[in-house]
């Protein structure tokens, strides 16, 4: 059995199908993980995240330990509150883990920051930080008091205004997007990993329950990790593990948009194995596909162009938005037009789209 | 819970069967199946005409999660399938022994309907899974 987060006896008081994930027990999804899909693109979901490790880092000398770890540069963030994306890269250029880190304090004097990792890679990514900030005038604190809830959905921000503590609720409904606000344990992002508005709430474990049936009773709609899935995928957001790893960098994952070179004496963990892939013209391309045809793309299914392997699916499902089936591929820098996926013996033919699919409720590709 | 009615006989591999009483059986797959597999996106039917013999694959869904193969529970020939099922997977879910089958099979040999288990041992099955 894997642990449990403090909103596990709701899940099963829904009737969730409880699956394992990163050493947890999680909700798969609540009965039909389309409708749920389709709750989020036309109105509001929530999702329990509380699975992902929040982990605040202060003192004078965060600002230096991240820009040194992270290969975004938070000395971009120049508004309170502010988030950014970022990979955190081990020293030949492989992904530890990609995360969100906010800055919590005035950006004229950085101090507080607080980054949310993914579930399964937590106890690394402390390790990988903890011994690096060794010596150094900071605290690192994993903040497993916390729960996490997501509320995403064009009517998400509206039908989760009544459960915010009075003395943020404005302040939170006021937040521009990839900003958050907070007042004690309480801390809200304008952000999430659907493509859609929305918050993410971070707030103490014990009121979660009570947060969590409040808003099911304002009419939002509980969502499972499938649902996740399929619509991180529609958005075209990466998942770790899947599209890119120890072994595969940003460059090959479609996320050169979060490496920060500038400044150029910026070191960074991975920077020197980085600028050597730059110029390289063997990098392998990270590119969408719609399959044309009726079937499922899946991941590790192999791509071939005029009969030749040209790489395979890291991520693929059905889009319950878009109604046919699309995929992250990673393939050969020559490859295409003409694309085809073997699925379960068949060439079915694919074509080559940008990774973001859906924005916003509306079909991109 | 899932339910499992009476009337049918049941594979190991979660089939159902329904003895037409002409020498011919209906397939589906059962409430537990559907319900394991979660929303289904893609059904893939046998050919009319195609001679299956006993736990061949021979029909494939896929579902949100993963593509399985459908077994035919006894030898025979193909003499329908359910075209809807192509526009409409989600029958499946929505209504697994009725408007949810997916094919007909005139039987090679009727005496292997008695192989199948009853709605009690297959009961038995489901709740193994």
């Amino acid at each position: 059995m894997g642990l449990q987060t403090p909103l596990f006896a709701e899940h099963e008081r829904l009737r969730a199908r409880i699956v394992p994930f990163g050493g947890w027990d999680m909700p798969l999804h609540y009965g039909s993980q389309i409708e749920e899909h389709h709750a989020v693109r036309r109105d509001a979901g929530l999702f329990d995240v509380s699975h992902m490790r929040v982990v605040d880092l202060e003192g004078p000398a965060a600002q230096g330990l991240l820009r040194g770890l992270l290969a975004n540069d938070v000395a971009r963030l120049r508004v309170q509150g502010k988030a950014l994306y970022s990979c955190m890269l081990n020293p030949e250029g492989g992904v530890i883990d990609d995360l969100i880190v906010y800055l919590r304090d005035e950006p004229q004097a950085p101090t507080r920051y607080r980054l949310v990792v993914n579930a399964g890679t937590a106890d690394k990514d402390l390790a990988w930080i903890g011994a690096r900030a060794r010596g150094l005038d900071l605290t690192l604190t994993p903040r497993t008091d916390l729960a996490m809830i997501a509320v995403q959905g064009p009517q998400a921000r509206a039908k989760a205004a009544s459960v915010i503590p009075a003395e943020l609720r404005e302040a939170a409904l006021a937040l521009a997007p990839f900003v958050s606000a907070e007042s004690g344990d309480w801390f809200i992002g304008r952000t999430g990993y659907t493509g859609e508005d929305g918050f993410e709430l971070m707030l103490p474990a014990d009121q979660a329950p009570s947060v969590w049936r409040a808003l099911v009773e304002a009419g939002v709609r509980p969502c499972g990790l499938g649902a996740r899935d399929t619509l991180r995928l529609e958005a075209g957001m990466n998942l770790y593990g899947q599209d890119m790893d120890e072994t595969v960098g940003p460059l090959e994952s479609g996320l050169a948009w979060t490496l920060a070179f500038d400044p150029a004496d910026r070191g960074f963990v991975g920077r020197p194995a980085l600028d050597a892939q730059r110029g390289c013209a063997g990098l392998r391309r990270f590119v969408g596909l719609v399959l044309e045809g009726r079937g499922v793309l899946r991941g590790h299914q192999k791509v071939y162009a005029d009969g030749r392997e040209v790489g395979e699916i890291t991520s693929g499902g059905f889009a319950p938005t878009l109604e046919r089936s699309i995929a992250f591929a990673r393939i050969a820098p020559d490859a295409g037009p003409n694309l085809a996926v073997d699925i379960r013996g068949r060439l079915e033919p694919v074509r080559l789209v940008k990774t973001t699919f859906v924005r916003n409720g509306k079909p991109v590709a | 819970m899932s339910t499992v009615p009476a009337e049918l006989k049941y594979s190991q591999s979660h089939e159902w069967v329904q003895d037409n009483g002409d020498g011919t059986v209906t397939v589906g797959i059962t409430d537990h199946a559907q319900e394991a597999l979660g929303d289904l996106v893609f059904v893939e039917l046998p050919e009319i005409g195609r001679k299956v013999a006993m736990e061949e694959a021979c029909a494939v869904v896929e579902s949100v999660k993963a593509a399985s193969d459908i077994y035919s529970p006894l030898a025979g020939e193909v003499t329908e399938v359910n075209a809807e099922l192509v526009d409409a997977p989600e029958t499946i879910n929505q209504d697994p022994y009725a408007a949810g089958w997916i094919f007909k099979l005139r039987l090679a040999d009727a005496g292997q309907l008695d192989a199948l288990m009853d709605a009690a041992a297959y009961t038995a099955v489901a709740d193994e899974h």
